[in-house]
């Protein structure tokens, strides 16, 4: 494989890795960790307490000793791609480092032990964090009121066009429709679906943003939300933004911007400002906590004050003594979106990441994540297709036009930068370009490190003209090479399942051993 | 692949048959190529009405899912039911693994279909080559 490649890859080279089984393919009876005291207290019989409901027999575990264990997630570990091993230019996912600051904040001990059951009086720093964090959220997205309940975007996303069908409903009219452009994140009309409205999509113009025109004729008094994304998913900002803003509230109608690509904007301009009701946000992409197996996310609701009586309980209030409490008592709120008051560990990273950078950094953060995105455009469109040459911000879209002449297309030049050490860029995406490479580096990246991303980039077309097999064969340096993708969705296998004869069915009342 | 030039098409890259006021409705070769292997196929029931323009159930390949729209209105007569267990029949030719059978409620619909011919003329615009 090493032959394979035209230059070298200066990111990457062989290094070993173990093979590892499942951990129930290691397994053998009778191993064990750990090992029990002598029962010092009457035995019970499960069957009394529970009835029916008691298991007949112990089910399958896997049984291994601690050393293996300990050696198992490690291996599976070293098999792991992940931000702080390089660049993740997942388009639209906002991949950007987890500064250890956040993680350091977050361990603290009065904030990692906290219980959502302590009572108020001692939770006071706690409340204090939310209701910081909630300030700052709303003075970066210029809105007038928020929740940080939403567990991630999508769940924000609901949890907003909720406000709006309640607060259309308190007018006495729920409406029918919510507009969404063909460029949108898929949950958005998925989010519209649940929330029973029906979906009506709206062709992007020629620069990429919404055709205002065709949006005036939609628009009627039926029309509950528009749901747009800005800067929009081919990483172009909606400049039309006040004008889509004003033809929608003559009508009655209300905006929610999907906050996904908030990096493009924060400490620039401001959603309340031009004129969006409601909103997401990704503190899990703009604000830094983890994103995608580290998790969770967090996707907190912005919006104007018409919508503040809707919004879920409990809300955090201050009395007049200075003291923060909960308030459940709410008669119009949609109810609660999530148990206890959301995903908080998220809400510790994100404010620590806010009052790390400042306003100044915040903005620095943002005008770098846009000089990134365009300096990837820069060195690449000659080489790539770049469908919409409208300016970007904060990630850039090319098609893969010129390398499917060669029956190249972008899966197989993501699964080739696999071999120059990159995790992939988001393909496919936005579905408005036929093949897309949807490229953000976010400002995370150094320019060395973009620089190699580049090269890679640069030689996999090369390689596409030259020898396309290498491509798609790719990727050469994995474990793995291509999956079965199609098979594995057709005919899933959601589940290990043990060979029928290994499984030990009896509990094992052996003495404990150590291994 | 050819287009059939009996059927009649969509720009959402559906084709019908008609016969009389009887219709059969499936995605077209440029449909499943875009799309990707198709793993699963959302089908409507017997009996249900459709109406033109309308999304009568989805396509979920690999890569995405996409509703289908009806080209016509009418009443679900039949649906292919191989394609529930073998969906990939729409990749290896999707001009005869239809999805449904239709009842036309109004045959005069079909009139406002394309041909074949604006149909290619259609997909060249949109793939741009």
């Amino acid at each position: 494989m090493a032959n394979g490649f035209i230059g070298t890859p200066r990111k990457v080279t062989a290094h070993l890795t173990q093979n590892e089984a499942l951990s129930f393919e290691k397994s053998s009876p009778g191993k064990k960790a750990y090992r029990l005291p002598p029962l010092d207290v009457p035995e019970v019989d499960p069957a009394s307490l529970l009835g029916e409901a008691a298991r007949e027999d112990t089910g399958v575990l896997p049984e291994l000793s601690e050393i293996e264990i300990i050696r198992h997630f490690t291996r599976l570990s070293t098999w792991n791609y992940a931000i702080d091993l390089g660049m993740y230019p997942l388009g639209s996912c906002t991949m950007k480092y987890n500064p250890r600051v956040n993680e350091f904040v977050s361990r603290l001990e009065g904030i990692a032990e906290a219980h959502p059951y302590q009572p108020e009086s001692l939770s006071q720093g706690s409340l204090a964090i939310i209701r910081q964090l909630q300030d700052c959220l709303l003075e970066i997205t210029g809105m007038d009121a928020i929740t940080l309940q939403p567990a991630a975007g999508a769940h924000g996303e609901f949890t907003g066009i909720l406000l709006a069908r309640a607060y259309h409903q308190s007018k006495g009219n729920p409406r029918k429709h919510v507009l969404i452009p063909d460029s949108a994140h898929g949950t958005n009309p998925a989010t519209a679906a649940v929330c029973g409205y029906e979906v009506i999509n709206i062709k992007s113009n020629a620069q990429g943003g919404v055709d205002v025109a065709a949006l005036e004729q939609l628009v009627t008094e039926e029309t509950a939300v528009l749901m747009l994304t800005n800067p929009s998913t081919i990483g172009v900002f909606e400049h039309q933004i006040h004008k889509i803003a004003d033809i929608l509230h003559a009508k009655g109608a209300l905006l929610y911007m999907d906050g996904a690509n908030m990096n493009a904007l924060c400490g620039k301009t401001r959603p309340g400002d031009f004129g969006v009701d409601v909103m997401h946000l990704n503190l899990h992409k703009t604000f830094s906590t983890p994103h995608g197996g580290g998790g969770p996310g967090s996707g907190p609701v912005a919006c104007k004050k018409i919508l503040e009586p809707f919004l879920p309980v409990p809300v955090v209030e201050q009395d007049g003594d200075g003291v923060l409490h909960f308030n459940y008592d709410r008669p119009d709120s949609v109810g609660r979106v999530r148990m206890f008051y959301g995903n908080f560990g998220m809400f510790v990273r994100a404010l620590a990441y806010i009052l790390a950078n400042g306003p100044d950094g915040l903005r620095q953060t943002t005008e770098d994540a846009v000089l990134n995105a365009n300096y990837i455009r820069k060195k690449l469109e000659d080489l790539y297709e770049l469908p919409y040459p409208t300016p970007s911000m904060h990630e850039v879209v090319f098609s893969d036009k010129r390398q499917t002449k060669n029956g190249i297309k972008t899966g197989d030049i993501a699964k080739r930068l696999i071999d120059y050490g990159f995790h992939p860029y988001t393909t496919s995406f936005p579905l408005i370009v036929p093949g897309a490479l949807m490229i953000e580096p976010t400002e995370s990246e150094s320019r060395e490190e973009l620089d190699l991303f580049i090269d890679a980039m640069r030689q996999i077309a090369r390689e596409a003209d030259e020898n396309p097999q290498l491509i798609l064969d790719a990727p050469h340096s994995t474990r793995v090479s291509r999956l079965d993708e199609t098979t594995a969705a057709r005919k899933p296998v959601l589940r290990w399942k043990a060979p029928a004869a290994s499984t030990p069915l009896a509990p094992d009342n052996s003495p404990a051993k150590e291994w | 692949m050819a287009y059939p030039a009996n059927y009649r098409y969509t720009r959402e890259h559906e084709w019908i048959e008609v016969n009389g006021s009887a219709g059969t409705v499936g995605i077209t070769d440029y449909a499943q190529n875009s799309l990707g292997d198709i793993v699963f196929v959302e089908s409507p029931k017997v009996g249900d009405k459709v109406e033109k323009g309308k999304v009568f159930g989805s396509v979920e390949s690999v890569k995405a899912v996409s509703d289908l729209f009806a080209p016509v209105s009418g009443t679900v007569t039949a649906i292919n039911e191989e394609l529930a267990g073998s969906p990939e029949k729409i990749n290896t030719d999707a001009h005869t693994a239809w999805i449904m059978k239709i009842e036309l409620s109004d045959p005069s619909e079909v009139d406002s279909l394309l041909s074949v011919e604006d149909y290619e003329k259609f997909i060249k615009e949109e793939t741009g080559h």
